[in-house]
């Protein structure tokens, strides 16, 4: 299907694209659109007036400093796959990186696209909210902090206020002995996933993430907990159940076997040395 | 509408166009360059592959406005490219075409995979067109194609010593 007619303008810098969106409320930020145009195709979104940031210079950028790297929200998923960008989780993001969609979709979507679209299946939301890190969000009024936590609200939904533009990404180092690792079921190469977990491990902090069950991508209290006491066996089974059954919207018996699953797989790689 | 000047396979188009037209639609009905097939217009089946600036791209997911300075190529532009004329022999020979609707865009995704990764297996291969859908050969032949596509590139590489 083709889209509803809209119109677009390019802008050069954060400022003018703040202003641009400022001074209509009916437009949206145009990222890599690789969400955005499907959406529009088959007319599931209409959006009058289209913004493109995708060419904003200082929303490509990465740096790091010695306890964390930043990446700009227009950086896309190839530059991470290809190690353009510096990892803060030892590698864990590049090797997830290669898992999205395919290599024409992955050289044109970009991070802080994957994060503001939100869907529950989606990987960069799991895999920043297990890193612990913060969106940069700048709007009319200058720029705010957002813990991962706080930004993902629901389904396709988070806190993003109209005409704010999430500028970049503040993700915490691993230390060097933290093991991390995303594993992803799907059944198709470069599908969304029908179960997504990010687990990270260290000798005192153990986080575990699970992804598309239910309309967001939640830490598993329970079982995080289990693992950073180095529990194992039927009490940590009965840990990542609670969890699940906790943020499944119904009681699916192949679901919670799934995610269980998974979730078992994915620690399993982490606290094994 | 927007007046918009791109370079297509090396010619400078100037065009004035509506906001909301894809760049498949663009290069199809208002530059006849008709290699460029429209599958799903949603991203899922690959068949709309060019390259924009050098970059695989679905077409179906860029807006015409979009590339208004950039330089984009499509398969009508690649005659003289050799990875591309080895993939061709390749499809060719390993009958990885029936009915040809799938085959522009799986030659764009083969191309960038060689071009990435030279010596790619077959794990690599299919992974790399995953993203590219076939209703006619079961992949097997197209697989075996690029494989021989690979082999070829690297054999005349090793000869002429490069
Ligand atoms: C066939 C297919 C398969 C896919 N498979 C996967 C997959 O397996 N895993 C996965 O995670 N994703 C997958 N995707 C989605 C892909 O990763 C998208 O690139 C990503 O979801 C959106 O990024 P984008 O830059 O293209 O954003 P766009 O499409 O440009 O924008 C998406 C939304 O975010 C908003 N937005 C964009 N950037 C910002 C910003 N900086 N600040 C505020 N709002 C912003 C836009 O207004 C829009 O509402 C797939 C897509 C397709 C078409
Ligand atoms: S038509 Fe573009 S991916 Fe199917
Ligand atoms: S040859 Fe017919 S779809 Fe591939």
């Amino acid at each position: 299907m083709k889209p509803a007619p809209f119109s677009y303008a390019r802008a050069r810098s954060l400022p003018e694209a703040l202003a641009m969106l400022g001074a209509d409320a009916q437009s949206l930020p145009l990222a890599g659109g690789q969400s955005l145009a499907p959406m529009l195709n088959l007319r599931m979104t209409i959006c009058e007036s289209l913004v493109d940031i995708g060419a904003i210079a200082e929303l490509l950028v990465a740096s790091e400093t010695n306890d964390h790297v930043t990446i700009g929200a227009a950086v896309t998923h190839a530059m991470i796959e290809d190690g353009s960008v510096p990892d803060p989780a030892h590698g864990m993001m590049r090797r997830a990186a290669q898992k999205i969609a395919y290599r024409a979709i992955r050289c044109h979507g970009t991070i802080g696209g994957s994060v503001a679209m939100a869907d529950p299946a989606a990987d960069w939301p799991c895999i920043l909210l297990a890193l612990d890190a913060i969106a940069l969000v700048a709007g009319a009024s200058g720029e705010r902090r957002v813990p991962l936590d706080r930004l993902l609200v629901g389904t396709y939904e988070t806190s993003l206020q109209q005409g704010e533009i999430i500028r970049a990404f503040e993700i915490p180092k691993l230390p060097p002995d933290a093991r991390a690792t995303t594993c992803k079921i799907n059944r198709k190469t470069g599908a969304f996933a029908d179960s997504i977990v990010t687990a990270v491990h260290n000798g005192q902090k153990s986080r575990v993430v699970l992804g598309a069950a239910g309309p967001r991508a939640r830490i598993l209290e329970n079982a995080s907990m289990s693992m950073a006491k180095n529990i194992n066996g039927a009490a940590l089974d009965q840990a990542i159940s609670t969890d699940i059954a906790g943020m499944l919207p119904e009681d699916d018996a192949y679901l919670k076997h799934l995610h269980a699953t998974n979730v078992k797989r994915a620690i399993n790689e982490v606290m094994t040395p | 509408m927007t007046m918009v000047n791109l370079t297509i396979n090396d010619k400078k188009v100037t065009c004035d166009i509506e906001d909301r037209t894809n760049l498949a639609d663009f290069l199809r009905d208002t530059c006849n360059l008709t290699a460029t097939h429209l599958g799903c217009e949603h991203g899922a089946c690959g068949a709309c592959g060019v390259l924009v600036d050098g970059t695989l791209t679905r077409s179906c997911l860029k807006f015409a406005v979009q590339c208004d300075a950039r330089h984009v190529t499509t398969l009508e532009g690649l005659d003289q490219d050799a990875v591309m004329n080895a993939l061709r022999e390749g499809f060719h020979h390993e009958h990885g075409l029936q009915c040809g609707f799938c085959t522009p865009g799986m030659l764009m995704a083969a191309r960038d995979l060689l071009l990435r990764h030279p010596n790619p297996d077959e794990q690599d291969i299919r992974e790399a067109l995953a993203g590219n859908l076939c209703r006619c050969t079961g992949y097997a032949g197209i697989v075996r194609a690029v494989a021989r596509a690979s082999k070829r590139l690297s054999d005349s590489k090793i000869k002429s010593g490069g």
